[in-house]
């Protein structure tokens, strides 16, 4: 065996094969699809919970749809945000960049202030993660999706800081691609998690 | 990352919108279908649909799965198979269970849940 084929088994490929782009991409979609076993697996017991007990109750007579489905739409919105930054990016538009992450990170933080206003409106009347599995259901699904929003919006500030100190001036720099990936992955939770526990 | 020219740029964002568009239209369809005199089953096969497609747009489009490779996208879709494994592994027996505490229950805490 010559001593480059023996060295060239050492070395890793400075490529990933799936992400050319990058390991960091590749690793952070192996996270998300992790990650998605975990909502998957509290969306199967709540669906399981729900399916055994013929007095659940009609989650629209106890959750407000309409603050909820602005919320939805909230999340959509900052989507779009996320992908103009990502877009002004790639133009090598930094203030467009910088603009449209920080209304990313709004939006987020909107969010998660709905959302402490209805816990604490449900709580008031009544509601609370001990009374029955309607509670632990829901508050455990929406409490995990929230930490994940929590966890974006604080993940996107590191970025805007990085973003302010010119990190991104160098167009092969793909962290944008990659938390852009997280935000998104946090929105489409959120549509199965509305569907599966507001309206159905 | 590859660089990209304003006019791929500028097609991407009309994508974007297009999608986002779609998307605010199938959440009013959805919470609409909600309050429709038709049998709750049709009501949650409907929603179970649209909250399928408003995802897939949001992986393929947002996400770029699209472009992506093949590899990585059965990387995505995997857990989404385990998951569905794992609803029809629980819902006989969670569900069965509870079923079974909820009946033994029903005498005990009737008055709580017909205040629903």
């Amino acid at each position: 065996m010559s001593t480059a084929a023996a060295e060239s088994h050492l070395v890793e490929p400075a490529e990933s094969p799936l992400t050319p782009e990058s390991w960091g991409k590749l690793g952070m979609w192996n996270f998300l699809a992790g990650d998605a076993m975990s909502f998957g697996g509290l969306l199967a017991a709540y669906g399981a919970l729900r399916y055994g007990d013929p007095h659940w109750p009609l989650p629209s007579s106890i959750l407000g749809i309409t603050l909820t489905a602005a919320m939805t739409f909230l999340l959509v919105c900052s989507s779009v945000t996320m992908v103009e930054a990502l877009a002004g990016f790639k133009a090598g538009n930094q203030k467009k960049l910088k603009m449209f992450l920080a209304l990313t990170i709004l939006g987020g933080v909107i969010f998660l202030g709905c959302q402490a206003y209805e816990w604490t409106h449900l709580i008031e009347h009544g509601q609370s993660i001990q009374k029955n599995n309607f509670g632990a259901t829901f508050f455990i699904l929406t409490g995990f999706h929230g930490m994940h929003v929590f966890s974006g919006v604080v993940y996107l500030s590191v970025i805007l800081a990085r973003a302010l100190m010119g990190a991104y001036e160098n167009p092969h720099n793909n962290e944008i691609e990659i938390v852009a990936l997280y935000w998104h992955f946090v929105d489409l939770v959120w549509i199965l998690v509305f569907t599966f526990v507001y309206l159905v | 990352m590859a660089l990209h020219t304003d006019e791929e740029i500028a097609q991407e964002e009309r994508r974007y919108f297009r999608v986002f568009f779609l998307l605010g239209l199938l959440t009013m369809l959805e919470v609409g279908v909600i309050y429709l005199p038709i049998p709750h089953f049709v009501i949650v096969t409907a929603l179970v649909l649209l909250a399928i497609v408003k995802a897939t747009l949001v992986a393929m489009f947002y996400m770029h799965l699209a472009t992506e490779k093949t590899t990585l996208k059965w990387i995505a879709v995997t857990p989404m198979i385990l998951c569905v494994f794992l609803l029809f592994m629980l819902t006989p027996d969670l569900g069965a269970v509870t079923r079974l505490i909820t009946h033994a229950l029903a005498g005990t805490e009737h008055v709580e849940h017909s205040e629903h």
